[in-house]
């Protein structure tokens, strides 16, 4: 079960989607059925697989690499609540694709990763950075990824 | 169960309208369909309205707010919400009405006034996937498409050219459509120097959002042989949510991720499926189709629907826009109305609006736009919360 609350400033953007605290190897949180063992990600609470709808889920870490599946790069700042940098800066949103777990996950791509590098196939592994900060100065971590 | 048939269509020209109220604008629909049946208000005897989001309660309840507008009778109102699929959704439900003899004449309306930008998260609830995604992912609707086409253009090797391509085509349609917003022909070159917005996808590849209006009165078929000799039927209604495994990484449902095949292939695409139930109900298939108005919300979505109506294999889309195969005057005419490119999208109008469009084709009355001898037509979508539909009309 992940930690609640800050953690020197910090909180995750949301809890029980990854593990915290942060370590030097974070994974997401999904969840697998103990009936019929599938994985979901965002966790759940009960099964979705509607011939199980199995009431019992355990959480589990994901795998921490993935293959890139796609990608784009968003160069128009999204609405609220989307927090911009100022100055804004464009950053890409990628679906990587889990060998173990044979699903797709998304997030942000880390930043200072060179966006013109991203290739569909390459290696990419879940780390933690700051999204922003909130108005209590923390600053709320969340998932992205990165090229290995 | 009976056939039902459309026998009026009314449209407001799609715009920006500031000043009016999306009940203004479906009033004007409302009308000209009602006149377009030669059937007065107080005949129906049944609406359908598709909500208009964004604009609280009235709109939540739109089709109640239309009928007090046109003058309340007493008659039902259904308020529906499908996201993009909201218009398929209206017909369907008054078609299912006066198919099982509930009633025998409906009006069918969706109308939308658009917030400018990108649509926003409607809330800040942690347990709101749809707000969570901008905040954590900074997913835009426009994100997602251009995830999308970055795919296509790893999987067939789809090009910058074949995404200007779409719009050039489909703004020349709109050069011929009085309803349309922009009626000016795009080159190639002002596409792909559009602004970028989501890597592949320039600005003028991505919809815009609009103000509009469209309405349809349906009848039973026998009701409609005595209005009209130009009955257009509604041969089919197909709206599956999608199917597990969903291998698709979160789009158009949660957002953040797909479902796991580790026990399970993955279920049949969902925008295969969703024309493959209206080709089942209608009894007809691909190559019985006329003309199709699909929903090309971002211009490679165009290329991806060609594919699903299995008008080409996979990966030959671009093939057959390169040709002008896609063309008015071409083998299969995608988009003849100019699409969302030359519209913008109006939410739960513009289901209703292809619905429209394909009636003007079907009874002959397109004019300059006119597909020769359309007999069958298919209007498809596909909206967030796995909400699509389609429906085939036919003569």
């Amino acid at each position: 079960m992940a930690q609640t609350g800050t953690v020197s400033g910090q909180v995750p953007a949301l809890e029980g989607w990854f593990t915290w605290p942060p370590s030097a190897r974070p994974a997401l949180l999904g969840s697998r059925c103990k009936k019929c063992g599938d994985y979901f990600f965002p966790p759940v609470g009960v099964c979705r697989n509607p011939n199980c709808m199995g009431t019992e889920v355990e959480s589990v870490q994901l795998s921490r690499r993935g293959k890139l599946w796609t990608y784009t790069i968003n160069y128009y700042q999204p609405p609220p609540p989307y927090v911009a940098p100022t100055p804004f800066v464009p950053y890409a949103t990628a679906a990587i694709e889990l060998e173990k777990e044979k699903m797709r996950v998304q997030g942000m791509v880390a930043s200072g990763v060179n966006l013109d590098t991203l290739k569909i196939g390459m290696e990419m592994e879940v780390v933690l950075e700051e999204l922003y900060r909130d108005g209590e100065g923390r600053q709320v971590i969340s998932w992205k990824f990165k090229p290995v | 169960m009976r056939e039902v048939a459309i026998v009026g269509i009314g449209v407001h020209p799609w715009g920006k309208f500031p000043g009016k109220t999306f009940v203004d604008l479906a009033q004007v629909a409302c009308q000209r369909a009602l006149e377009d049946a030669h059937v007065r208000w107080t005949d129906i005897q049944l609406v359908v309205g598709g909500e208009a989001p964004y604009v609280g309660v009235p709109g939540m309840q739109a089709g109640s707010t239309i009928s007090e507008r046109l003058g309340y009778h007493g008659v039902p109102c259904v308020n529906i919400w499908n996201a993009c699929a909201t218009g398929g959704y209206t017909l369907a439900t008054a078609r299912a009405f006066i198919s099982s003899g509930y009633c025998d004449i409906a009006l069918v309306v969706g109308s939308f006034m658009a917030p400018g930008g990108f649509f926003g998260a409607q809330s800040n609830d942690p347990n709101d996937v749809d707000a969570q995604r901008f905040r954590v992912l900074g997913m835009t609707n426009p994100s997602m498409f251009a995830q999308e086409a970055t795919r296509r253009m790893h999987d067939y090797g789809m090009t910058h050219f074949d995404l200007a391509q779409v719009k050039v085509k489909n703004s020349k349609a709109g050069t011929l459509n009085p309803y349309a917003r922009y009626r000016r022909e795009f080159s190639l070159e002002e596409v792909m120097n559009s602004p970028m917005v989501a890597y592949p996808l320039h600005l003028y590849e991505i919809a815009a959002t609009s103000d509009g209006a469209a309405a349809v009165v349906v009848t039973s078929l026998e009701k409609a042989k005595q209005l009209t000799s130009k009955p257009v039927i509604v041969a089919a209604f197909s709206g599956p949510s999608p199917s597990y495994p969903n291998t698709d990484p979160g789009w158009y449902t949660n957002y953040f991720g797909g479902d796991s095949t580790v026990n399970t292939p993955a279920a049949e695409p969902h925008a295969k499926a969703v024309a493959r139930g209206a080709y089942e109900e209608a009894g007809l298939g691909p190559q019985d189709l006329s003309l199709a108005e699909v929903y090309d919300l971002s211009t490679n979505l165009e290329l991806d629907w060609v594919e699903s109506l299995g008008l080409c294999p996979p990966g030959e889309a671009e093939h057959l826009l390169r040709n002008g195969d896609t063309a008015i005057g071409g083998r299969i005419p995608i988009n003849p109305s100019g699409g969302i490119c030359a519209f913008g999208e109006s939410i739960p109008a513009q289901a209703l609006l292809q619905v429209c469009e394909i009636t003007t084709q079907l009874r002959g009355d397109a004019g300059p736009r006119q597909v020769q001898g359309a007999k069958v037509g298919l209007s498809i979508n596909r909206g967030l919360g796995g909400n699509t539909s389609a429906v085939i009309l036919k003569r």
